[in-house]
């Protein structure tokens, strides 16, 4: 069966991810693993490599009409760029945008993080299925695609 | 009801939202794309189309970037289509091409879009062209459509640009590969990318080389050089000057030169050599209206995008007027071996034409009413 070429080929409604890197730290592994994840379940992944602000990731989103935005983060530094990505986005009229968020981040900050709109945060040791099936769950209860 | 500015109305607007959307909805070929394309027609035509192709790795994003800096430099606005092939197996894609092209982000007059192949061949190419029109009504100058240069697929879709740009670096030991892949043919401007590298210059004579050959045969097949221009005017042409702006004044227009395609050494990553891929473009986009080669191509242009559209068109028509069943059926049938290829097709014509003439019976009804 896996030789078949998928039935997801003929399917028109694609699930689309930007994949971004903000901040200075140059470590995008990770970033890399999950972004071919997501490839791998059937999504298109947009990657905008690394040292990205966030006027530059949500421009991108916009060109691209993303559904989904993941940002990977390891520096420390999301209490500064992710309020400002969550505000360029509405600034654009594009909260419906989802969100999440993967890296190190310190257990306290969780909750600031989903307060700001992120409705996943995955750290290290995270299955990549789990972030692929989050995204298909999350964008289903948002109704049809892009409708 | 909320009643919000159309869509077609706010792309030709310059909203870049309406046009994200717009590309979004041609790909998944939904009838309000069709609708907004339809309205937006009327302002298409006016871009200079490029086509951009090469084997991966030949530095074709990279490429794409510095050119359209040169271009914003030079006051034109820019589109970029990047496509990349779609996983055959997952359905999903990577698509890396922004990577090289983040230096125009904070610019509007730059705008890029990542498309995935998604595996319809037919497909892909409508909906490339119908991006390539969503970025013309949006007012761009150049549009450049970027694809790995790997199948038919791929050159039918650059093909259908104004000017073609064949990407070699040397090094890749994939001159013959181009050259089998019938690459040459449809080249405008050659590039060899990477120049820096060893092989650089070996990789362009092979271009000449191969080129030179093609135009003898092209001779030979026509009795002879259908103008003869002179060697030194034709080796002159050789380095990308329209060989038309050389015609005398009594040549008559409908006679025009033939194009030679330059071959150009480039150093992308640096910038090195993209003035004069550009000083090509122009001349080429030059030379297409000033030779009225232009009307010609846009015609084949055209009429190869109506025979797709039919296609596709007709295609899912049958298989919608034949139903699911009934198509499963027949595809079980072919391979089952109790049916042929084509007369599944002909029993799924048969079918569609069983709708349509009920539609036409309807409509005779309607009419006696």
């Amino acid at each position: 069966m896996d030789r078949i070429p998928n039935k997801n080929m003929t399917e028109t409604k694609k699930i689309r991810v930007l994949i971004a890197k903000p901040g200075l730290d140059g470590h995008d592994r990770g970033a890399k693993v999950v972004a071919r994840a997501l490839r791998d379940a059937g999504m298109e992944v947009i990657y905008t490599g690394l040292r990205q602000t966030p006027e530059m990731i949500v421009e991108a989103s916009l060109q691209e009409d993303v559904d989904c935005i993941g940002l990977s983060i390891l520096s420390n530094a999301h209490g500064a760029l992710f309020p400002r990505i969550v505000e360029l986005l509405r600034a654009e009229g594009r909260s419906d945008i989802l969100l999440f968020a993967g890296g190190i981040f310190p257990d306290e900050d969780v909750p600031e993080i989903k307060r700001l709109g992120f409705r996943g945060v995955f750290g290290p040791g995270s299955d990549t299925r789990d972030i692929a099936e989050f995204i298909r769950t999350e964008i289903a209860a948002r109704g049809p695609v892009r409708g | 009801m909320t009643v919000e500015p159309d869509l077609a109305t706010r792309v030709s607007a310059g909203d870049r939202r309406a046009l994200a959307r717009l590309i979004t909805w041609i790909e998944e070929d939904d009838p309000r794309a069709h609708a907004a394309l339809a309205a937006l027609y009327p302002r298409t035509g006016r871009a200079h189309i490029v086509g951009v192709t090469g084997a991966p790795g030949t530095g074709k994003s990279t490429l794409v970037s510095a050119l359209a800096a040169e271009e914003r430099k030079r006051g034109r606005t820019v589109g970029i289509i990047s496509i990349d092939p779609s996983s055959p197996f997952s359905g999903g894609a990577l698509l890396g091409d922004r990577i090289r092209m983040m230096e125009h982000i904070a610019d509007p007059g730059v705008f890029m879009r990542s498309m995935a192949s998604r595996g319809s061949v037919g497909g892909l190419s409508v909906a490339t062209s119908d991006a390539v029109r969503a970025l013309d009504a949006f007012g761009r100058d150049v549009v450049f459509v970027e694809t790995v240069g790997a199948g038919q697929a791929e050159i039918d879709i650059v093909r259908t640009a104004h000017s073609v740009i064949v990407i070699e670096a040397p090094g890749l030991g994939d001159e013959i590969q181009a050259f089998k892949a019938g690459i040459l043919e449809i080249a405008d401007v050659f590039v060899v990318n990477k120049a820096d590298r060893e092989g650089a210059d070996k990789t362009a004579n092979a271009l000449k080389v191969m080129l030179d050959v093609g135009n003898t045969m092209k001779q030979r097949r026509s009795g002879g050089p259908a103008r003869v221009v002179g060697p030194s005017a034709a080796e002159l042409a050789y380095h990308g000057a329209p060989a038309a702006g050389r015609a005398g004044p009594h040549d008559p227009p409908e006679d025009p030169v033939e194009w030679r395609p330059p071959i150009l050494k480039t150093v992308a990553a640096e910038r090195r050599g993209v003035l004069e891929v550009v000083d090509a473009l122009d001349a080429h986009w030059r030379h297409l209206r000033e030779s009225g080669t232009i009307t010609q191509r846009e015609r084949e242009r055209v009429e190869d995008e109506v025979r797709q559209l039919l296609g596709r068109t007709l295609t899912r028509r049958c298989i919608e007027a034949s139903g699911a069943e009934r198509y499963a059926a027949l595809v079980d049938a072919v391979t089952a071996r109790a049916l042929d290829p084509r007369g599944a097709v002909e029993a799924l014509i048969g079918a569609w034409r069983g709708v349509a003439r009920g539609v036409a019976r309807g409509a005779q009804r309607k009419e006696a009413d």
